[in-house]
């Protein structure tokens, strides 16, 4: 049982983050996955301080702010001290994340989060942690229904939002010429990672979890020129990975978060060896003039 | 040389606009006919683009206003389009040439709502117009520069907009194409639409355009085509410039202007 439960965790976070990343990597802005994800930690730990309790509903709500709080940070030091835009979202999230360190440290007694945790989650505990009714009824593990609620929520925010997030990626002057609001639709794809973050921050932890909104998404890009087909393809890429990722934590008796962001990596070498239209082993496009000139 | 008109269909009044402070367009107040192929022409960073951006909307401006219909912006978006400059969006992006020909019906669906059938036969319809429904399912990655932007502008025609807004569309594209889009705009024009054109091809501007605006960063003229491409506003226009004083030079000799020789030679001097 505990098997299911963690890889169904380890599905769940796979499946948001290689939705939203399909997005991120399309506009260029992967990196922002990553400040997104070390930034939210001051908002954690500021309304675990605040409700003094590991609820998911405020941690969530104070996740989301900082966030959104991060992009806008980027965009403002971007554009108005004029750094570039790598520079900036450097300095932000160190910066933010920073505090969040300072935070734990200061307040170690009253926190219940641990800076290990932290960085690089521990999705093996997924099973104790479990959600028990004032009845005494055991609903199962408490993340699972946390990253379960959070999933739901990008399944709708993508299938309405489908064609706004679509048009603002491929050509934000034209959205915006036709009265689709490219800021509105920005800040509502990054509240979606900061949720996302937040909710596989204690299965799969800050560091890991860039690989899941990034790896996957590059993986399906590579193999299909299909937004459609590029978006499903993602999600069961990150699946695999987590179903193989636990049995090779299994075998070799390691992390089990490490597992599963070691083997996105092997699917992105694969893809990237053999995928048939982009692929350096297979591609007829990109080996032919190659061979011609030997 | 600044005509103004009666009912237009764009009206610019005192605008300026900068970036980072620095002002790249100062004080433009003009008006634009209905039913006009307009050119909008000048030297590299004379503000074209930023003009027709600052028309629509898309950049903050720091003073003056612009009414479209005689309306405000936000009101009429449905009834403005707008095909940017080719280089602005990534064409490995993963989506199809009828992927982004739908995207011109997105502004009237709204939100939740699919294609229906009727937006998938305006789509394919405006890729006729532009000769390219055999390319629907194309990638975007394999077209040609010509194609590229035909696929842009059956996006715009697929919204069947009222008024048209192009970043150089004749910019780099083989000479089929010029062709083909000029006879689509024409025909757009007799249809009743305003077409308004970021163009930097002198010598083709007095046959394409009926109505021209010469801008360098501040308008230096605005009115049917035969009154404002003369020596004198060009050279206003791309002022003490050489290698485009010689092109008025062409142009003028085409026109057959007399002076053109004594003219230029003072201004190098």
């Amino acid at each position: 049982m505990n098997a299911f439960w963690i890889i169904l965790t380890g599905s769940l976070v796979a499946t948001c983050c290689s939705l939203l990343g399909c997005y991120l990597i399309l506009r260029r802005m992967a990196m922002v996955g990553d400040a997104i994800s070390h930034a939210v930690l001051p908002g954690i730990v500021i309304a675990f301080l605040l409700t003094g309790s590991r609820d998911s509903v405020p941690m969530l709500i104070g996740a989301g702010l900082l966030g959104v709080l991060t992009t806008f940070l980027i965009e403002f030091f971007h554009r108005y001290a004029r750094v570039q835009s790598d520079a900036a979202i450097g300095v932000t999230f160190t910066w933010l994340f920073a505090i969040g360190i300072i935070l734990i440290s200061v307040f170690a007694g009253q926190v219940d989060l641990d800076q290990d945790c932290v960085l690089y989650g521990e999705i093996a505990y997924v099973p104790l942690d479990l959600w028990i009714t004032e009845g005494g009824l055991s609903m199962g593990p408490r993340t699972v229904w946390t990253i379960g609620a959070v999933t739901i929520l990008i399944l709708l925010f993508i299938i309405i939002g489908y064609k706004e997030l679509f048009l603002t990626a491929f050509d934000p002057g034209y959205a915006a010429a036709i009265g689709v609001s490219t800021s509105l639709w920005y800040y509502l794809l990054m509240t979606a990672v900061s949720l996302t973050t937040v909710a596989s921050f204690e299965s799969v932890g800050a560091i890991l979890v860039v690989a899941l909104l990034v790896a996957p998404p590059a993986t399906a890009y590579l193999l299909t020129d299909n937004f459609k087909t590029m978006l499903v393809l993602s999600v069961i890429l990150g699946i695999v990975a987590a179903f193989a990722g636990y049995y090779l934590a299994v075998w070799i008796d390691g992390s089990i978060a490490g597992a599963i962001a070691t083997v996105t990596g092997f699917e992105f070498i694969l893809a990237f060896l053999f995928s048939p239209s982009r692929g350096i082993l297979i591609s007829k496009k990109l080996v032919e003039p190659v061979q011609q000139q030997v | 040389m600044i005509l103004q008109v009666e009912n237009p269909v764009v009206e610019v009044h005192d605008l300026t606009v900068s970036y980072d402070r620095k002002p790249v367009l100062w004080g433009v107040d003009l008006t634009i006919p209905a039913g006009a192929l307009v050119g909008v022409i000048g030297p590299n960073g004379a503000g074209k683009s930023t003009l027709i951006k600052a028309m629509m909307d898309l950049l903050p401006s720091g003073s003056g206003y612009v009414r479209l219909f005689d309306k405000q912006i936000k009101d009429v978006r449905k009834r403005i389009s707008y095909v940017p400059q080719r280089e602005s969006v990534d064409w490995d992006f993963p989506a199809s040439v009828f992927d982004v020909v739908l995207m011109g019906r997105y502004g009237n669906m709204g939100l939740f709502k699919r294609p229906r059938q009727a937006d998938k036969d305006a789509a394919m319809q405006a890729l006729t117009k532009v000769g390219m429904q055999a390319y629907a399912d194309r990638q975007i990655s394999q077209l040609s520069g010509g194609q590229q932007q035909r696929v842009f502008l059956a996006r715009a025609l697929a919204q069947n907009a009222d008024l048209y807004f192009m970043d150089e569309p004749f910019a780099g594209v083989d000479i089929a194409t010029e062709t083909a889009i000029i006879e689509l705009l024409r025909t757009m024009r007799d249809q009743g639409k305003t077409v308004i054109v970021v163009h930097h091809d002198l010598q083709s501007a007095a046959d394409y355009f009926d109505w021209v605006v010469l801008l360098n960063m501040r308008l230096v003229a605005s009115g049917p085509t035969e009154k404002v491409l003369t020596q004198e506003l060009l050279e206003q226009t791309y002022g003490g410039k050489l290698t485009v004083l010689s092109k008025v030079g062409d142009l003028l000799r085409k026109q057959e202007f007399p002076s053109r020789e004594t003219k230029v030679k003072r201004v190098k001097s």
